[in-house]
């Protein structure tokens, strides 16, 4: 038999919602399971499922308190998890995103090169080398959460949050990285600009991007950002 | 075309139903109003489901004028309600012909009245809803998230008219908050992360709710709450969730959260409880009783059985 670590734990959230909670770190193969959860989840509920809020390391799962209650739902998530496979970590389409980098576009380009004793190109070349997945889309329609940053280019967030980021702002903090989908108040530190929208609520679909994805971030220069509709 | 005219919005009126649900993989909340049990009164006095479009009224001061015959009621906060200058009654239908003006004045008890016609306002949803989210800048009348403003034509589904109907004064809620709240929490999230002296403190002391409040959560000061992890990765936010911010005073989440957060979280408080936090005005204090998921369920289920039995008295 497995005698290895369980791969989740069911812990109560509120009346109607149970967490299934992973081992708590970033990382591909702990979302490889989250992605995988979802639709077992899903199938299992079915109409008695409310909401399904996956996340790094976690799912909320929200049932309809009026059609079930939490023991069943705890018997259902057990039996549908029990088909989790450890290891397999398939990940969604791959999106890329252009940004422009500058100085101009990037305010905090010359502050990370400065702490992280780089020039402004190499941290440019860095943030586009990785290979990021999305990990969650949540706080605000449309924002994405994107890892992980390259070691070398963890920053931490401003000690002091700028009132207004504008939208399509290429920003990181810690190992995360992210496009502002709005304009919004924001502490992360800004090296960018994507002409793409993040969030369009008239569109189908509204997001360029959904949870599992790949995004690759490719530069471009301020003339192709322009024509392809971004705004300094 | 059958519809109400805004002349005055007063302090803050949106359009709301009963809330935008399974959006979140675009990262998009909940919304629908802070008082269910009020909007469920207002449509269900008006003849409508729960989840028809009405207006919440926020402090008061919302202005209308009819251009159609309709059936209206006005439930939640005690505000004075006037058509053309003559009073009406709260928590009970009343008819309006086209020219008639609707006046809402200032709340005394509590902060949300809610505005319900019969058939329901109009309103083309918007995934799924018509729930307006400032915040997001989804939903609403001209599904921007706008805030409804002078001049808005709110259509309504059917200028039709209904017999009155009342609500027993008896069974009407208490907005007079000045004894204080009892706020039932089923805990959860990492309760377990909080030491038994800090969760002793917690349910032992008396919190006061802030004027940090509105249709995101309700900050609340009291004494300090630690916990012993404050590094999470970021996870979904459920209603009524009890958040402890590293300066240890708890925000109780309501129906405009963020979607995903990081704080810990002690808990969960029912959803029966929560309207209160939207309706007590800052300096109200309330206190935290633990209740099991158990429990939770079977108010729950009790609450909805008295409301129906209710609604079939009438």
């Amino acid at each position: 038999m497995n005698t290895s670590k369980p791969l989740y734990s069911l812990t109560v959230a509120s009346e109607n919602a149970v967490m299934v909670y992973f081992e708590q770190k970033m990382a591909a193969d702990i979302a490889g399971l989250v992605q995988q959860a979802g639709p077992l989840i899903r199938h299992a509920l079915g109409p008695h499922l409310l909401e399904l809020l996956p996340s790094y390391a976690s799912i909320m799962v929200v049932f309809n308190p009026f059609s079930t209650d939490h023991f069943a739902v705890k018997q259902w998530l057990q039996q549908a998890l029990s088909a989790l496979t450890a290891g397999s970590s398939k990940p969604g389409r791959r999106v890329e995103l252009p940004v422009y980098y500058s100085e101009q576009s990037g305010p905090d380009l010359a502050l990370i090169a400065k702490t992280k004793q780089l020039s402004v190109a190499e941290v440019i070349k860095l943030h586009q080398q990785q290979l990021y997945r999305v990990y969650a889309i949540g706080f605000a329609p449309g924002f994405a959460y994107l890892g992980e940053v390259a070691e070398k280019l963890t920053m931490p967030r401003l000690k002091t949050p700028r009132a207004r980021v504008p939208r399509g702002a290429v920003a990181i903090a810690d190992r995360q990285t992210a496009v502002y989908p709005a304009v919004s108040p924001g502490g992360w530190n800004l090296i960018g600009l994507c002409p793409t929208p993040m969030f369009q609520p008239q569109q189908h679909p509204a997001m360029p991007v959904a949870v599992g994805d790949e995004v690759q971030f490719v530069a471009i220069s301020k003339a192709e950002f322009l024509a392809l509709g971004g705004e300094l | 075309m059958s519809h109400f005219e805004v002349i005055n919005p007063g302090v803050l009126s949106l359009i709301q139903d009963a809330g935008r649900f399974g959006q979140s993989p675009l990262g998009l909340t909940n919304g629908g109003p802070l008082d269910a049990g009020s909007a469920n009164w207002a449509n269900a006095l008006v003849g409508n489901s729960a989840n028809a479009s009405l207006l919440e009224c926020s402090i008061g001061g919302l202005q209308l004028q009819a251009h159609c015959t309709a059936t209206f009621a006005v439930t939640g906060a005690s505000v004075t309600v006037t058509v053309n200058g003559q009073p009406k009654a709260l928590w009970q239908s009343h008819h309006v012909h086209s020219g008639d003006i609707i006046e809402l004045g200032m709340a005394s008890l509590g902060l949300r009245a809610y505005l319900a016609v019969a058939g329901g306002f109009n309103i083309t949803p918007q995934f799924g809803s018509s729930a307006t989210v400032m915040r997001e800048g989804i939903g609403g009348l001209h599904q921007n998230g706008a805030k409804l403003q002078a001049g808005d034509k709110l259509p309504l589904t059917s200028g039709t008219t209904l017999p009155a109907r009342q609500l027993p004064v008896a069974i009407q809620p208490n907005f007079d908050f000045s004894k204080g709240l009892s706020l039932r929490l089923i805990e959860g999230y990492q309760h377990q992360m909080f030491s038994a002296v800090q969760r002793q403190r917690f349910y032992l002391n008396s919190y006061t709710i802030t004027p940090k409040a509105d249709r995101m959560g309700v900050k609340l000061s009291g004494p300090a709450i630690s916990c012993s992890s404050q590094s999470l990765l970021s996870e979904g936010i459920s209603y009524g969730a009890v958040q402890i911010p590293p300066d240890g005073q708890p925000i109780v989440l309501l129906n405009d959260r963020q979607t995903l957060g990081g704080y810990p979280k002690i808990g969960s408080v029912l959803s029966l409880d929560c309207w209160q936090l939207a309706q007590a005005p800052a300096g109200t204090v309330l206190q935290f009783v633990k209740t099991d998921p158990q429990q939770a369920h079977n108010a729950l289920l009790l609450a909805q059985a008295r409301f129906q039995r209710q609604l079939a008295n009438m």
